[in-house]
């Protein structure tokens, strides 16, 4: 049959889902619905300033957007920039707007280089990380974890497999590289062989 | 302090930080009591956010009391039960004068793109979350609201972000009365867009995930059809043909960065960060919504590139709306809402974890074991 101007199908009836769904039709009305209109000239907000009182910065100078023309007035203060990772970071809010990939590509090359330099100065203080319990694997006692993941239909049990590599991977590959590295600086070269 | 702490990409553990501080004189310190795991955290969890630093403690979730206050704070004391919304906002910029508090110009110095979120990386401004027994809280004039006495504190706790979300995102489709709904995701967030999408007048709603024990949630909760996409061969094709050929009127997208659904996208965005998220949900919503439909789009991206289907949705005359919600513009409607007994928040949580096990929680969110749908961190 070719498609007509009607909508296919039996239409639902307004009293049967009324009746069976609590609240239907309730925001039927846009007037009702409080992300309407998008914008709201004018609406209380509970600010009573004009312009928003500058937070002073401690200590060095806060990293921001090259799109902003000046330091927000408020803004996080948690884990400023530091080392190496602070570097890359800082070079990337300085050199590139956010609409280069450069921009975001050179802040996860920053996460990763902290994350590495995080772990490796973990193991010379008094609470080494710990991949076992930090990926709070060991939660999966007692909630069926084999049963969960056999459920029809779970498709991300297609790559799960990769999830580990990803959690101990850089661990192997970093006590590997640590190894051959050991090894190179105290056996003289004929000897490796 | 204890405070949940990022470690690197699948990492995490308690630590003992130094308590929070007033920074500007309209700053509140809030001891928190409830904190939540969001699905967006899980993208932070997994190294996906650029400009995650170690030792971020995430939450974005949370309700407590007002321990302190900054000079200049008159809308909340000390001692006041609060309820704090995911964004953070000043209330005066551009934006903020037009109701957009999501999209504040004045509290997010790493980035325009977006506005300020707790404990959601620098990217979003570089504030720690709530996951944590004390959380700085700026702008305390604006964003945090007291807790009606009428109101639980996990109802509340769900307000925070999760269920106004939802409800922001059935609205943001633009339902008229009889319009068939289609909702891809069944996390918190697409379950609140699912019930709400019935609060607009839909005439069916259909809600698409892979995992059972969640769509037996909406089924049972939310009222709607559901489809596993993981037991049928083309889950557009289902949807076409459940639509009569002509598609969907609007299609809600609650599922965002780690769509699982197709092997390539998902590694390449989820485990080899080469794409800000896989567009999987994104992809079936252009093809599902009928022309001229609507598409909603609440689930969270990071801000690299995806491999979108643009060609389609412009030719079929898709209208895409999207945003973060302005949570706090959605309370007074919602605690309308939850005292009519028209929806119950609560009902999306399942699973409560202490502060100390919080890696646990994530581990058992992120694999989506023990049919886990919203855990809770008791934080006091």
């Amino acid at each position: 049959m070719p498609y007509t101007s009607w909508k296919p199908g039996n239409q639902p009836d307004p009293e049967e889902l009324r009746a069976r769904i609590p609240g239907w039709g309730a925001d039927l009305d846009p007037a009702d619905r409080p992300a309407f209109p998008r914008e709201q000239p004018g609406i209380a907000t509970g600010a009573h300033w004009e312009i928003p009182e500058q937070q002073p910065t401690r200590g060095g100078e806060r990293e921001r957007s090259i799109e902003h023309e000046r330091l927000t007035p408020v803004f996080g203060t948690a884990q400023p920039l530091h080392g190496l990772s602070g570097r890359i970071r800082k070079y990337a809010y300085d050199r590139y707007s956010e609409g280069q990939a450069a921009h975001w590509l050179l802040l996860v090359v920053g996460d990763r280089v902290d994350s590495a330099g995080a772990h490796v100065k973990s193991l010379f203080s008094k609470r080494p990380d710990d991949p076992i319990t930090q990926s709070g694997v060991l939660g999966e006692r007692g909630r069926r974890p084999i049963s969960s993941r056999l459920q029809p239909g779970r498709i991300d049990m297609k790559h799960a497999w990769l999830d580990p590599i990803l959690v101990v991977g850089p661990w192997v590959l970093a006590g590997v590289l640590l190894f051959r590295l050991g090894r190179a600086i105290v056996l003289p070269a004929r000897k490796r062989r | 302090m204890k405070a949940m702490t990022y470690r690197g990409p699948y990492k995490l553990r308690v630590e003992s930080k130094p308590e929070p501080v007033i920074e500007h004189p309209n700053d509140a310190i809030v001891r928190v009591e409830l904190a939540a795991i969001c699905g967006s955290d899980l993208h932070l969890y997994h190294g996906m956010m650029p400009d995650t630093r170690i030792g971020h403690t995430f939450g974005h979730e949370f309700i407590g009391t007002v321990e302190e206050v900054g000079p200049t704070v008159q809308n909340v004391k000390v001692g006041d039960r609060v309820m704090v919304p995911f964004n953070i906002y000043c209330g005066s910029c551009f934006f903020c004068a037009r109701g957009l508090f999501s999209n504040c110009h004045n509290v997010n110095a790493n980035a325009t793109a977006v506005g300020g979120i707790y404990g959601y990386s620098h990217t979003t401004g570089g504030y720690d979350g709530g996951q944590a027994e004390y959380v700085r809280v700026p702008f305390a004039d604006v964003g945090p609201g007291v807790i009606p006495d009428d109101i639980a504190d996990e109802d509340a706790l769900m307000l925070t972000d999760a269920f106004s979300t939802g409800y922001f995102g059935a609205q943001l489709a633009d339902i008229e009365q009889g319009d068939t709904a289609v909702v891809f995701g069944a996390g918190p967030v697409g379950l609140a867009a699912a019930r709400s999408c019935w609060l607009m007048g839909a005439g069916r709603v259909i809600v698409v995930d892979h995992l059972d024990y969640r769509l037996r949630k909406a089924e049972e909760s939310a009222f709607t059809e559901t489809i596993n996409f993981g037991q049928v061969s083309d889950i557009v094709l289902e949807l076409k043909k459940a639509t009569g050929g002509l598609g969907a009127d609007v299609v809600v997208e609650a599922v965002g960065a780690e769509a699982d659904g197709h092997v390539l996208q998902h590694v390449t965005s989820a485990k080899l960060k080469m794409q800000g998220g896989s567009p999987v949900a994104l992809n079936w919503a252009i093809d599902t919504v009928r022309k001229g439909g609507v598409i909603s789009v609440i689930g969270a991206y990071g801000p690299l590139f995806s491999a979108v289907k643009f060609g389609d949705a412009m030719n079929k005359g898709v209208t895409l709306r999207m945003n973060q919600a302005p949570v706090k513009r959605q309370w007074p409607r919602l605690f309308e809402h939850i005292r009519a007994g028209h929806v119950k928040p609560s009902e999306l949580i399942t699973h409560r974890f202490p502060l100390d096990e919080i890696a646990e929680g994530y581990h058992i969110f992120s694999s989506k074991l023990d049919d886990i749908v919203k855990p809770v961190i008791t934080v006091a």
